[in-house]
């Protein structure tokens, strides 16, 4: 099973290399990874996408804990939370498909950032399955670059 | 005032009370060998880096501080990696110092330059690459404390060398500020000591599982009572060996691979298996699926992620040994299981330990037992890796921790003999006996000139069978006999070489001649190789065949 994972971890170099080494060591697979600074720029936030059964979430889990530089860790599988993920994509256009294309972006509430005549590239935000499911209808058109940041996520407010 | 680097290096080592280093010097280390040219720090000048690393593990091993070592940039850095696997692997304290490239021609691919840092990540505890000589009294005392809390490690910092030689200010030690240790997250302790107390109530075949960490938490104390309070028989792996009394009528000497058969029988049987320290390797448990089929698991840990990693745990609990052990014997009334002790017994009387006697040659296992004897069963052993190392396990029994110096996890050739070295600086009162193999032996036979250089008098009894024996043994089994590689031929001449460096030699060809060389070596105030010339097919059993199940095993006469 898929498993998004926050990690709050010490802001210093070597931290993003000692949480790849362990999850290569230990043959854990990682499908997305992002990471920024929190307020307190000391410490930074890693949201990381793995999947696996619950025995191994479990060592995932266990194993990032105990990395001195590690913080928190939380399995936001758990709980409700929300996430989203940005991805820009410059898609052949020509004056056929243009308009079908502005159309797409459209519906997927996504913006027009970069315009060529030949291209159009659009930036677009959301969960995972609405971006692959704009990805798929874009494909056709011909996708000439692509660029995803990786999913963040956080809990919700309790309510 | 200020303070270069390396004077740092040198004064914070002396505050943490350091009296001994090992090391070998070069090019990017040289500030710091210069203050410790004045300092009183003792430094064992070892003949390769690999045998430093190892000389400390086997200091921190007997000692329970942290072992220090040291080496230079580049290929020196290098050489402390295997020791440094060795360490983590068996949760050792130790803290490595390597030199580096100054840190202007970082990235240069300057002479002598490696990127330990990222070399040694995945082998550490933690690491550190010091920039800004601000930091370093900071990191050398985070060290320390990493290396020594918690479940111990090795630590590596690397200095370049022009950190060594800038002068700071900030030199005084302060309050350490890590992110806390994640410990026992959800688990009540409390709650869980009071279900494992009901758990070995109710049990009526319960077992004792305990390795390396019992010894780590110097919980023999409390381990011996809640064994005998509760009458339940005491298997250790080769980590744990020592850690309970190994005459103890309760002792059933190791389990697993190369257990016992009683160990291995009573864990197949027992309903309640208390693991303390120990983390199921796969030379324990064999097949896992067969291995405690019928036991309840209570696994006692300060690692929260070795629970339930091999193994799902029915009870566990996350903290030191010897405190969750003190609190649960004091919950417990005293017990008997008579039954279960008699089937144990029985199986004791017969399927002892047993190797074949007759002929006349000097077997391996008789080597072992007359060390035994001669040494009173008090000497501290080193050992190799390979059929040495489990005969020792096997033959040499042990009543007291911090007595056992070997490779476990790692399972380093070349690994007993300048950690012998190490333990024997640790604890110069104590015989300190290596049981080697001609094979491991010269992986680090470089290291008989630092023992005579530092007159460290360490015996080495070389069970010489002219193989790589446990790999023959497998080749022998597994391989229809097709030695490859594993011939040694014809063996150098080892009572020339320990003279050759200073040392004393012996060797031994008839039984009749082994107790008294051995009584000729601890006579000898010099280091001493013995050279048994054993019978060079003889196999370790019984032996659990990897993958199978550990109450299957292989025993005297099988597989030939």
């Amino acid at each position: 099973m898929r498993h998004t994972i926050t990690v709050l971890v010490e802001n210093k170099f070597g931290v993003l290399a000692r949480i790849s080494s362990l999850f290569s060591a230990r043959g854990f697979n990682i499908e997305s990874l992002s990471v920024g600074e929190t307020i307190d720029p000391t410490i930074s936030r890693m949201t990381l996408v793995t999947s696996g059964d619950d025995q191994i979430i479990e060592q995932v889990i266990k194993q990032l804990r105990r990395l001195i530089d590690v913080i928190k860790v939380s399995d936001l599988s758990d709980m409700e939370y929300v996430e989203r993920e940005m991805v820009l994509l410059k898609v052949s256009a020509d004056s056929q498909n243009r308009a079908e294309i502005l159309r797409i972006c459209d519906i997927f509430r996504g913006k027009i950032i970069d315009v060529s005549p030949k291209t159009l590239t659009l930036e677009v935000t959301g969960v995972q399955d609405k971006i692959s499911a704009m990805i798929g209808l874009l494909k056709p058109m011909g996708i000439i670059e692509i660029a995803r940041t990786g999913k963040v996520a956080m809990s919700r407010a309790k309510k | 005032m200020k303070k270069s680097g390396a004077k740092i290096f040198v004064d914070t080592l002396i505050e943490h009370g350091v009296d001994t280093i090992f090391g070998f010097p070069g090019g990017a280390v040289l500030p710091i060998y210069d203050q410790l040219y004045q300092s009183p720090v003792r430094h064992i000048l070892t003949r390769h880096e690999q045998g430093a690393i190892h000389a400390a593990d086997g200091y921190a091993r007997v000692t329970g501080k942290a072992g220090i070592c040291i080496a230079t940039s580049g290929p020196g850095a290098t050489n402390l990696v295997t020791g440094l696997a060795n360490a983590f692997m068996d949760s050792v304290p130790l803290i490595a110092f390597s030199g580096q490239v100054p840190t202007s021609m970082i990235g240069n691919d300057s002479f002598q330059e490696a990127d330990i840092y990222g070399i040694t990540i995945p082998v550490t505890k933690y690491n550190y690459l010091v920039k800004d000589v601000n930091n370093l009294r900071r990191v050398l005392d985070e060290a320390f404390h990493i290396a020594r809390t918690g479940r111990p490690g090795p630590v590596l910092i690397d200095i370049p060398k022009d950190v060594q030689i800038k002068e700071t200010e900030f030199w005084e030690g302060k309050e350490i500020d890590l992110p806390p240790n994640h410990r026992a997250d959800d688990l009540d302790i409390q709650k869980q000591i009071k279900r494992a107390a009901e758990a070995i109530r109710n049990a009526k075949r319960p077992v004792l599982y305990v390795g390396g960490g019992a010894i780590i938490s110097g919980a023999s104390e409390p381990l011996k009572k809640l064994a005998e309070k509760a009458s339940i028989p005491v298997t250790t792996t080769l980590m744990g060996k020592g850690s309970f009394p190994e005459t103890h009528p309760l002792s059933l000497g190791m389990l697993g691979m190369h257990g016992t058969k009683y160990a291995n029988y009573a864990v197949t049987e027992a309903d309640l298996l208390i693991a303390i320290g120990a983390r199921f390797d796969d030379r324990v448990t064999g097949d896992i699926k067969r291995f405690a089929p019928n036991a309840g698991i209570i696994h006692i840990d300060i690692d929260p992620a070795e629970i339930s990693k091999i193994i799902k745990v029915d009870i566990p609990m996350v903290g030191d040994a010897n405190d969750i052990l003190s609190a649960l014997c004091k919950m417990l009334e005293s017990k008997r299981h008579p039954e279960w002790l008699d089937k144990i017994a029985e199986w004791k009387r017969d399927y002892p330990l047993s190797y074949d006697k007759s002929g006349n040659e000097i077997k391996p296992q008789y080597v072992v037992e007359k060390i035994y004897e001669v040494t009173k069963g008090d000497a501290i052993i080193a050992t190799e890796v390979g059929q040495n190392q489990m005969w020792a396990a096997q033959y040499y029994l042990l009543d007291r921790p911090r007595s056992f110096v070997s490779s476990g996890g790692l399972g380093t050739m070349g690994f007993g003999f300048p950690a012998s070295i190490g333990a024997k600086v640790g604890c110069p009162d104590r015989v300190v006996f290596d049981i080697a193999g001609d094979g491991s032996f010269q992986m680090t036979i470089q290291e008989l000139a630092t023992a005579v250089q530092d007159g460290i008098n360490v015996k080495i009894a070389i069970l010489n069978n002219g193989y790589l024996g446990m790999v023959r043994q497998w080749q022998e089994i597994f391989f229809g006999r097709r030695y490859s590689s594993t011939c040694l031929g014809k063996s150098p001449d080892f009572v020339a070489i320990a003279k050759g460096y200073g040392a004393e030699g012996i060797r031994v060809t008839k039984p009749e001649d082994v107790e008294p060389a051995i009584k000729q070596a601890l006579q000898t105030d010099k280091p001493v190789v013995i050279d048994f010339c054993v019978s060079p097919e003889e196999n370790v059993f019984p032996m659990v065949p990897p993958g199978e199940a550990i109450d299957k095993m292989l025993d005297q006469g099988s597989g030939k």
